[in-house]
């Protein structure tokens, strides 16, 4: 590799968010939400969907920001929203997590290829083997209308995604 | 329109301090402190004695208002605990309960705020009653909600005149010194 092809390469590398952004259509995908059912993002075709990937179940932020959209999750069907958990763990592992946070959305297992939707969605970190913490707001037809990358130690927060939603609905009231 | 991928509003409070809340201290004083907090969350029982010894260092330099961010998943009492505060607060007596609930975090079933109704002289009944119907129900959720829209991400969180203090209880001291305050 030829200097100017590593200067390039470093940049690339630094520049962080590799997130598909507003405007993006977004990929589709059918993974395990329990070791025996499958969801697909097509199913939510028709409604605005959220999808969280969070780097792992168990570790303390995570437990936190989900928890968080567990207790949110009235204001995001009010607003006419599903809400969609995603990591690379598995479905077991995930049955757990979800079983000790009394968690009332279901967590995808994007486990098999690991981390291929993540990739699919340009959050996934290679070096780390785990997601982005990232947030996607997905519209009625399929197409992303927000998205965000928090850094992997900081809880996002709901307030992002409420505003997103929020946008989605005003917009709906016009037509 | 579309739009990049864009930051998260700030993390300010997003609820001006007002009426509607619960205050100890003068409302126009020079540091307003608000906490968002969970009766049966062990973080926020922590915070309850750093509070208490930050309010009689600084007396009345310090306003300090509490509001509700109860995790019922993770604490299946907090819900009730938030409104039997509220219950006792329409009769005149919200801190005192504040103070018992968050001194007895391991005994928050609505039997034990019976007993504390009864200790602090309350209407026992009506607390109940209150809390039975979900009288405080809607204001609990306008607490809940006015925190999440404003970086409330667990419990607790504080805010310094407005602004959300990033270090635990242990650093508020030092947060408000710093801030010349």
């Amino acid at each position: 590799m030829n200097k100017e092809a590593k200067i390039e390469q470093r940049h690339l590398e630094s520049h962080k968010s590799t997130a598909l952004p507003a405007g993006a259509a977004a990929p589709d995908f059918s993974l395990k939400s329990t070791p025996d059912q499958t969801v697909s993002l097509g199913e939510f075709r028709g409604q605005p969907v959220v999808l969280a990937f969070y780097p792992a179940d168990w570790s303390p932020v995570c437990g936190d920001q989900m928890s968080l959209y567990n207790e949110m999750l009235a204001e995001f069907h009010e607003l006419g929203a599903d809400f969609l958990g995603i990591s690379v763990d598995g479905a077991w592992c995930h049955a757990a997590f979800s079983r000790d946070r009394k968690l009332h959305f279901p967590l995808l297992a994007d486990f098999e290829p690991k981390g291929a939707v993540a990739r699919l969605y340009g959050v996934y970190r290679e070096a780390d083997g785990t997601t982005e913490r990232a947030l996607f707001v997905i519209n009625a037809k399929g197409v992303i209308h927000w998205s965000y990358v928090s850094p992997v130690g900081v809880n996002p927060g709901a307030d992002g995604i409420l505003s997103a939603l929020e946008e989605l609905q005003n917009r709906q009231e016009v037509k | 329109m579309k739009r990049e991928t864009s930051s998260i509003p700030p993390n300010a409070l997003t609820l001006p301090v007002a009426k509607r809340d619960h205050i100890q201290g003068p409302i126009d004083a020079p540091i307003m402190l608000v906490e968002y907090g969970d009766y049966e969350c062990p973080y926020c029982g922590e915070a309850y004695p750093i509070i208490k010894a930050i309010q009689e260092r600084l007396g009345d330099r310090l306003c300090f208002a509490f509001r509700n961010f109860p995790l019922v998943n993770s604490h299946p009492h907090a819900q009730h605990a938030a409104e039997a505060a509220e219950a006792a607060g329409a009769q005149g007596k919200f801190w005192e309960m504040h103070d018992l609930l968050f001194e007895n975090q391991e005994a928050l079933d609505d039997e034990d705020i019976a007993e504390y109704a009864s200790t602090l002289g309350l209407d026992v009944r009506r607390l109940i009653d209150e809390v039975l119907a979900g009288a405080h129900t809607a204001r609990v959720r306008e607490d809940f909600r006015s925190g999440a829209r404003g970086g409330v991400n667990g419990t607790p969180t504080l805010f310094i005149n407005g602004v959300r203090h990033e270090g635990g209880p242990d650093a508020l001291l030092a947060a408000l010194i710093e801030r010349g305050l």
